[in-house]
């Protein structure tokens, strides 16, 4: 499953440690969440980055106390219907102004990218090669976007009032 | 009218370009029908039992002449040459071919139509009161603050993929003619002490299998809060909205486990930790939006002109005009609607032709300006008084005169069985025999205000709940039969109709109407008791009684 990061597919350097895998020495790691909780100090004190893979059915506050430390959180999307990552992503990025790595993982598709990118997502375990090759065309899909997020992309109702601000000191 | 400007075309014209992108995908096998699915229920295409079906938003109900003509014209080169309109002010069309959709939608984008999240588990086209920015008495008008709300949810980053669809009403009048309380959300506009603009916030309403009149959780909620409002609300019921059980789904499920007050709870919480975000709208913002709806140059015209003085010799036009025409906060003018609902007809059909008419006649009477109901009628918005006469007689060839607005042949009716694949039981044959049952207007208009809410299946698009009578179809042994409810309403009074006994078939369903009409009109205490005061006066024992005692 490819992983595009920053725009790119890239080599994905993190290892998945499942529950009861012996966890490495050394190297990037994502930690299950139940996993991480239960003795978080080790895992965040050894040598490599540390990631959690985070369900998006436990709020995010659990996770809030360690995310200085962290290196990556996955959150995870069982199916693409299944949109409550979105509002775990903005809540991580926006109000907890966490600025590591955002991993969306699960049923990740081309037609959400945007979506993701907007919530605050900047790295993608996509599902299918074409959709990971098509990522940088499909982001430019959009070039208007109504709401504010925290992703910095200016609103249609802000280039408005800039527009007529423009306008009105021309006169 | 709301004008579009280069940056809401260009979105619009960016998803078509995605869509064509993802019919291409599904046509090329690239994406699996499963996936598919959500993706083209994003974009209002249904699979139905002979076709798609494509809905296209008519956002609060407003349309323009050119927009309709576009509209006569899809319905004309990509379907059978009508289309139907629902009972949340959008348009369908039942006939429609996949590799010809992304063209259809392209048409549309150049008179700035579009179909985003007309279906799917979104939110969806926000809806208003048809009457928005023309009926006396109004607080404000509430298609500034729907087209606010219209931007907001489209392509919404945080809630496209929400446990369930999400549907929002908007009414700024006391009648309350948007059904708000039967809504996701329902926003009453009104002002507080200071005068300042704001929304009474409903939250839990639906019908459904399992109906909830919607319950406020703000009395009052300021303008330039309710964006972060809505977006509370939203973020707590994407996180916490049951998943595990699609007719569990819906917000009303939600604000009924947790109790409203714990609901309400929640989302101040979560309000309060949003803070002042890029959400609050600030003065200048709301006046950005607002500039951009133009308004009639309306002509200082007589209360009573000539015109309609000579023209009340004629009784046909005096009832359609009594029936039809209502007022209009500027003197000299009228709103006029249009019945889609002839005898023999199915609810809220329009022919391609009588669609292209009207846009004629709304450039000539009506500055270019057409209204949609959820009542699945059409409204003319801004007639000159004196033009009514010639107005009636033009919209009496195009058929659209019916005298029968409010009374008991204008149903409200899904399209049922004949083309939904949900559909236990035919609806619009239902309709069509009551209609013919009824077609005396003297009748009619005896009886008076009269809803008939008819709905093929539990998931109540016909909102059968909320009907003065409500006729739900139901499946027995193969069988098609009808729940009948009376004293139901979607109004500010808003209320769930009371079942009167056991569901009887096909073929009685009209006599079992007739019968409870009659057990009406004999039970009034004077002509002025609608029926569904008479319902409230005494209960559903008198009906029943009546409908029962001789099957």
């Amino acid at each position: 499953m490819p992983l595009v990061k920053n725009g790119r597919i890239t080599t994905d350097l993190f290892v998945h440690v499942a529950d009861g895998a012996e966890l490495p020495g050394d190297g990037a790691v994502f930690i299950p969440a139940a996993r991480f909780l239960e003795d978080p100090e080790p895992i965040l004190k050894r040598a490599g980055k540390t990631g959690v893979i985070w369900p998006n059915n436990r709020a995010v506050d659990d996770l809030v106390p360690y995310l200085g430390r962290l290196a990556a959180v996955a959150l995870v999307f069982p199916t693409f219907r299944d949109g409550r990552a979105y509002s775990q992503a903005r809540l991580l990025r926006e109000r907890h102004g966490y600025d590591g790595e955002l991993r969306a993982t699960g049923q990740v598709l081309r037609d959400q990218f945007v979506f993701m990118s907007r919530a605050g997502f900047d790295a993608f375990e996509v599902k299918k090669d074409a959709d990971a090759d098509a990522f940088a065309e499909t982001m430019k899909r959009y070039s208007v976007f109504y709401q504010p997020t925290g992703d910095g992309r200016v609103t249609a109702l802000n280039r408005r009032m800039q527009l007529r601000h423009s306008e009105s000191a021309g006169q | 009218m709301y004008a579009y400007d280069e940056l809401d075309r260009t979105l619009i014209n960016e998803r078509v370009s995605e869509f064509r992108d993802q019919v291409k995908r599904r046509l090329s096998g690239e994406l699996t029908e499963d996936e598919f699915k959500i993706l083209r229920l994003q974009n209002g295409v249904y699979l139905q039992l002979h076709a798609y079906m494509f809905r296209v938003a008519i956002p609060y109900g407003t349309l323009s002449s050119k927009q309709l003509r576009r509209l006569a014209h899809i319905a004309r080169r990509y379907d059978r040459g009508y289309g139907h309109f629902t009972t949340r002010q959008n348009i369908q069309f039942n006939w429609i071919k996949l590799a010809e959709l992304p063209d259809a939608l392209a048409e549309l984008a150049e008179v700035g139509i579009h179909a985003m999240q007309t279906s799917g588990n979104n939110m969806r086209n926000v809806t208003s009161d048809q009457w928005a920015g023309v009926a006396p008495g109004e607080v404000e008008d509430p298609r500034i603050w729907s087209e606010i709300l219209r931007q907001h949810t489209t392509l919404h980053p945080e809630f496209s993929f929400l446990p369930r669809k999400f549907k929002i009403a908007i009414t700024a009048s006391e009648h309350d003619r948007a059904a708000i309380k039967i809504h996701d959300i329902g926003l009453r506009l009104h002002k507080n002490a200071d005068g300042e603009t704001g929304f009474e916030v409903l939250v839990g309403g639906g019908l459904g299998r399992t109906p909830f009149i919607a319950k406020t959780i703000k009395p009052f909620v300021h303008g330039r809060d309710i964006l972060s409002y809505v977006e509370a609300i939203l973020r707590v019921y994407n996180q916490y909205g049951r998943r595990d059980n699609i007719y569990k789904a819906r917000i009303k499920i939600l604000v009924h486990e947790l109790g409203i007050e714990k609901f309400a709870r929640e989302v101040d919480e979560e309000w309060r930790q949003m803070g002042h975000s890029a959400l609050t709208l600030d003065h200048s913002a709301i006046e950005e939006v607002r500039s951009r709806f133009s308004y009639p140059p309306y002509e200082k015209l007589p209360h009573m002109p000539d015109e309609l003085k000579e023209a009340a010799h004629d009784p046909l036009f005096e009832r359609w005009r009594k029936n039809s025409v209502a007022p209009h906060k500027v003197q000299g003018y009228s709103i006029v609607t249009l019945s889609l609902k002839p005898v023999g007809g199915p609810p809220g059909d329009a022919s391609a032709d009588q669609m292209d008419a009207l846009a004629d006649l709304a450039d000539r009477y009506s500055f270019g300006e057409i209204r949609v109901g959820h009542e699945q009628n059409l409204a003319l918005p801004h007639v000159a008084k004196r033009d009514l006469p010639q107005l009636w007689k033009a919209l009496d060839r195009l058929g659209l005169a019916t005298p029968n607005v409010n009374l008991v042949t204008d149903i409200i009716a899904c399209p049922g069985l004949d083309y939904c694949s949900l559909a236990n039981a035919r609806s619009i044959p239902i309709a069509q025999e009551l209609t013919r049952r009824f077609a005396n207007h003297d009748t009619a208009d005896m009886i008076g205000r009269l809803h008939i809410n008819i709905s093929g299946c539990i998931n109540a698009c016909g909102h059968h709940h909320v009907g003065h009578i409500g006729i739900l179809g139901v499946e027995k042994n193969g069988e098609e039969f009808y729940q009948i409810t009376i004293g139901g309403r979607a109004d500010e009074n808003a209320q769930m109709g009371v079942l009167i006994g056991p569901a009887v078939p096909y073929a009685e369903v009209a006599d079992v109407i007739e019968d409870i009409v009659e057990a009406y009109l004999a039970l009034r205490d004077r002509p002025e008791e609608l029926f569904v005061d008479t319902v409230k006066r005494l209960g559903v024992e008198p009906f029943k009684e009546r409908v029962y005692a001789t099957r």
